[in-house]
């Protein structure tokens, strides 16, 4: 009864075009807000929050930056690892460097950094399309990590090849360093996947939005028709890697806290972000958050049931996991190819409906 | 002649012979590509699988001997026989066609029609969950492939070229296992040729590659072709993971190597076997080439990890289609 447009009357252009159409979604956006910026962080203890929350939150900035890439603009990319890396050295070397600029500004600036990396490394994807760009940008990756791996300037010259994020305060309250609260690592990532969210959604709504999914559906057909390949291209590139940069660089300041390049910004992680907006859904925000929850979720999962239930060894358990991963991507693109966001909307639309479908 | 000269050359004949080896696995993505459209990602790690399970087999272990033992309790892990070395291939091959049926059976009959980058997908995913069976099956430590190759440096070699340089120059080191790499890459590919040019099934594959309505219209089962080009992949991947496995041991970094393959694809062209075995050459040569004069001596060395994907990416500005890719035709 709750759910549908019958009965909402809107009175002005703005009311006409806003982002949730349906009252009830209204609601329970706000709620889930509120939920989150009031509620969790005087619950949150360090177990939810290393292990599901801050993870969470850092995955799914990543994964609507790349599904900005591939999922709007069609262009595959397998260079998230290394995009992730860029935002992560430069947010280290900004804070090192200035270390009495905000950490905010160092985190948003690290994103402008990568962003621009990201669009020198989309520059080829004007002439490559298809799988010779997904490879191509396979390139990028490798060439990021070995670069932060050799050149010492980037981690200043530390014996160990390692990066340790300084201590560094918000309004007083530390946010990386050691010392950091759950609720602060919280609430700093909340605050950021929020902003981005917000962004991520209103640019894909507008010009710039549709001319990137006049170049996924067909490129040749949306330049004819006047949208600017250059144009829509590099600026996907630059966005989704500002995007991916701010949750590298989120990763390596608040989550992780010290970080050697080829463990935490591998391929591995590549496929880990593209395999969350495959299963959330290519070109659906939502589809990023569902994506990004299942895959933090499924290993805690398998080990709270193999591990403390069943008494499994751990690495049988990490063998089952790749399985299972490995198993669902493939049941996934089987039984539903546009993934678990694509199950949300089937559900609106029955919501729509009820309870007399005909 | 100088010694850095025939340094130079020494490096150029260890890359091509490193080559031969990146195009092993190239021409496992070929086959598939050209036969159904997947660009089958999988293919290292079923190399690695390939591997695994032939030296599971000769050494008679229990398959699923952790999982079992887990469920149960029991502590099985070995049959206790040793399996010889050609009955152990055998078998393993079998199971390669198994391994292809499934696939064809329980994954891609039912993405018919999807786009390219769906398949792709789930070849990824299909990665995945080989990597996680073939470590459930046979464990993942790392293994040694005894099948009795030779290994270590030629002699021969070294001693017939000795008089070449002066008397800092020892003659060119090339190790006994790539030079059977690659009298039997040579072979795998003669006899690849052989089966498409000259049989029934071969010319059928060659159908299904030109056009798959065609070759549907004139009777041929495309189902069938794609479990067969599986399988032929499925054999390219053992031998090529027999060769790497003897080169580096049978570990998980073996899967890895299909990264290695992806850029000698692109500068090959996808649908090309000369293009794989050219494109296998030249990465091959390039990055080692490129380590010896440029990178160990000024850029701290291990620049084999992106050398290729640079390469590749460069000639791909300039040529998208690869060195003998077909001409990308795009209408509206």
């Amino acid at each position: 009864m709750l759910y549908r447009e019958a009965g909402d009357f809107k009175t002005s252009y703005q009311a006409d075009s806003q982002t949730f159409p349906i009252a009830f979604d209204r609601w329970r956006y706000w709620a889930v807000l509120v939920i989150a910026f009031c509620v969790v962080p005087f619950f949150v203890n360090a177990y939810w929050a290393n292990a599901i929350l801050v993870p969470f939150l850092i995955y799914a900035i990543a994964a609507i930056g790349l599904n900005i890439l591939t999922g709007y603009c069609g262009q595959v990319s397998l260079g998230t690892g290394g995009f992730m890396a860029v935002g992560a050295y430069a947010c280290y070397k900004l804070m090192t460097s200035f270390p009495d600029v905000s950490i905010v500004i160092h985190i948003i600036l690290a994103g402008g950094i990568t962003a621009a990396v990201g669009a020198a490394f989309g520059l080829p994807s004007l002439r490559i399309k298809g799988f010779y760009l997904a490879v191509a940008t396979l390139a990028a990756q490798f060439f990021l990590v070995w670069m932060f791996n050799k050149v010492s300037w980037f981690y200043n010259y530390s014996a160990s090849g390692q990066i340790n994020a300084p201590e560094r305060f918000v309004a007083g309250i530390a946010v990386t360093g050691p010392n950091t609260a759950p609720w602060a690592q919280y609430m700093i990532c909340l605050v950021f996947l929020t902003i981005c969210a917000l962004i991520a959604r209103n640019l894909t709504r507008g010009t710039i939005g549709r001319s990137w999914m006049a170049i996924r559906d067909m490129d040749i057909a949306a330049e004819i028709i006047g949208v600017n390949p250059l144009k829509a291209k590099l600026t996907a590139f630059a966005v989704s890697s500002f995007f991916i940069g701010i949750s590298g660089a989120l990763f390596f300041a608040v989550y992780l806290g010290a970080v050697e390049v080829g463990e935490a910004f591998g391929i591995q992680k590549s496929f880990l972000v593209l395999f969350m907006i495959i299963i959330g859904g290519l070109g659906s925000l939502f589809g990023s958050f569902a994506g990004a929850a299942f895959l933090v979720l499924l290993p805690v999962a398998l080990k709270v049931i193999g591990v403390d239930l069943l008494g499994w060894p751990t690495d049988l358990v990490a063998h089952l996991q790749l399985v299972i991963v490995g198993a669902l991507i493939m049941f996934f693109l089987i039984k539903e190819p546009h993934g678990l966001a694509q199950l949300w909307r089937l559900a609106k639309e029955k919501l729509r409906l009820w309870p007399f479908p005909y | 002649m100088s010694a850095d000269f025939l340094y130079g050359i020494e490096v150029i004949i260890n890359g091509l012979m490193a080559g031969v080896l990146y195009a092993l696995v190239a021409l496992g993505f070929v086959l598939i590509f050209k036969a159904s459209g997947i660009f089958n990602f999988a293919q290292g790690v079923m190399a690695l699988f390939a591997a695994l399970t032939l030296v599971g087999i000769m050494e008679g272990q229990v398959p699923f001997a952790h999982l079992i033992n887990a469920v149960f309790g029991t502590s099985i892990h070995h049959f206790g026989w040793q399996v010889p070395a050609i009955l152990a291939i055998f078998l393993t091959v079998l199971v390669m066609i198994a391994f292809a049926w499934a696939v064809q059976h329980f994954v891609f009959r039912h993405l018919v029609g999807q786009e390219p980058i769906i398949l792709f997908m789930a070849t990824i995913g299909l990665a995945y969950f080989l990597e996680g069976v073939g470590d459930l099956m046979w464990g993942s430590s790392i293994r040694t492939l005894a099948l009795g190759l030779p290994q270590g440096g030629s002699i021969w070699v070294e001693e017939m070229t000795n008089g070449l340089g002066g008397d800092d120059f020892y003659g060119f080191f090339i190790d006994k296992l790539d030079m059977v790499a690659t009298l039997v890459a040579l072979v795998l590919v003669a006899g690849l040729v052989a089966f498409a040019q000259y049989t029934k099934q071969g010319r059928a594959m060659r159908a299904v590659a030109d056009d798959h309505q065609a070759a549907l219209s004139v009777g041929i089962s495309l189902s069938y072709i794609w479990v067969l080009v599986w399988s032929l992949a499925g054999i390219v991947a053992l031998v090529a993971g027999v060769m790497w496995g003897a080169k580096s041991g049978v570990q998980f970094s073996l899967s890895l190597i299909a990264l290695k393959a992806l850029p000698v694809l692109m500068l090959g062209g996808f649908t090309s076997i000369p293009g794989a075995i050219v494109g296998g050459m030249i990465i091959g040569v390039g990055e080692k080439l490129f380590e010896f004069t440029i990178g160990a001596p000024y850029l701290g060395g291990a620049t084999e990890n992106w050398f290729a994907y640079m390469l590749a990416l460069v000639f791909l500005v300039f040529r998208p289609q690869g060195l003998f890719g077909e001409r990308i035709i795009e209408r509206v």
